[in-house]
């Protein structure tokens, strides 16, 4: 396959059926995940990144040799990086200060440049970090990106999430989980497979306590609420520990051979979980990102 | 011997909104036995049922993992400070 640019590349992820972990489910339910850490950013964030990016690009808030500022707990931080490096666009990014140093070099490596903030305030004090940031500047070289209230988010998964899942499922997806983080992925899949079938249940997954191990998910009734978060577009809410989706990240690597985040571990123990309750139905979820952006120096 | 404890924004609503905490101690693990007992609703929050610290739950003394260090038996000193930090959660 040959592409033009690196942004043809973002997207088209396999979906693949989980076997072993589901080994004691019907034959009729089926639990299939979307392998999201085969985007070239290696996460699924280089979904919304490059939505935001074109969007801002064609609305002219966005010129190239511009400046693109936003808080990150990560894996957005790396997409915002790779493309603005493939663009010509500069990147600076507001991240906590115990944010990992694989993630630190990724960054670095790509050319983005790095502010930190409060380690204890966690990603609500980056948010304020770089809301302050741009409040006063008088430079108005930034495009604010606000991953957390662009509607280009959700968008990029209403556009490409959604219509790959209804097309690699045969159209018989009956159930999307996702854990949220700004909610881009569940409230933007989750409209685009409601479009092709309005009976397709939309789930979403929090963290069960306002301290947690869960990096990229928020515990929503503590955090500051992201503008794209509509919990009335949800079917149901559901809360996972962070034990279990530790333990189910290990299980995924020990047992199917994916070695995935601990947000993908919340992921899979709510789908599986949604899959138990069931007679029939084809579940599915993504896998945000590899086990390896965890691995500490 | 008291040691200032840094509390991260999730778990301050068990010490009544403080940022610092002030606890006796002469390791890690002591100084948050001490805090888990003068501020009970921290116990289930740091420790697992046999009483460890929680795999996630990152302290840090004198900015340095204690993972690194000594673990619990990490000693501390009068006037140090150990923090418990969060895991980023969020986008």
């Amino acid at each position: 396959m040959v592409h033009e640019s690196l942004l043809d590349l973002v997207g088209h992820t396999p979906l693949v059926r989980l076997n072993e972990i589901t080994a004691h489910l019907p034959d009729s339910v089926d639990v299939w995940v979307k392998l999201e850490f085969m985007n070239p950013g290696g996460s699924v964030k280089d979904r919304p990144a490059r939505q935001i990016i074109l969007d801002a690009l064609e609305s002219g808030e966005l010129t190239e040799g511009g400046t693109l500022i936003d808080s990150t707990s990560g894996n957005t931080g790396v997409a915002y990086s790779m493309l603005g490096a493939a663009l010509g666009i500069d990147v600076e990014l507001v991240m906590p200060e115990n944010v990992s140093q694989s993630r630190k070099h990724i960054v670095r490596t790509y050319g983005a440049e790095i502010i930190f903030s409060d380690p204890m305030e966690g990603s609500d004090g980056a948010i304020r970090k770089v809301e302050e940031i741009v409040e006063n500047d008088d430079s108005d070289e930034y495009f604010f990106a606000d991953q957390y209230n662009n509607p280009s988010n959700p968008r990029a998964h209403e556009a490409t999430t959604a219509p790959e899942i209804w097309r690699q499922t045969d159209e018989a997806v009956t159930h999307f989980v996702a854990a949220t983080g700004t909610s881009g992925t569940i409230m933007g899949t989750g409209r685009g497979l409601k479009q092709r079938d309005p009976g397709i249940s939309v789930i979403g997954v929090q963290p069960d306590d306002a301290f947690h191990g869960l990096e990229g998910l928020k515990h929503m009734p503590t955090a500051i609420v992201p503008g794209i978060y509509d919990e009335s577009a949800l079917d149901d809410v559901r809360r996972v520990s962070t034990e279990e989706s530790w333990e189910m990240a290990q299980r995924l690597a020990a047992e199917e051979g994916i070695a995935a985040g601990y947000s993908a571990g919340a992921n899979v123990a709510e789908a599986v979980s949604v899959a138990e309750e069931l007679d029939e139905g084809v579940v599915v979820t993504v896998i945000c990102d590899h086990a390896d952006r965890y691995f500490h120096d | 011997m008291s040691v200032s404890v840094r509390i991260p924004t999730p778990l301050r609503k068990h010490t009544d909104g403080q940022e610092v905490v002030e606890v006796d101690g002469k390791t890690a693990g002591e100084v948050l036995e001490n805090l888990a007992e003068t501020h009970p609703g921290l116990r289930d929050k740091l420790f697992d049922d046999e009483g460890g610290l929680r795999r996630f739950v990152n302290v840090f003394a004198n900015d340095e993992d204690i993972r690194f260090l000594d673990k619990l038996e990490t000693p501390v000193e009068d006037g140090d400070e150990m923090s418990v930090v969060p895991a980023i959660a969020g986008g």
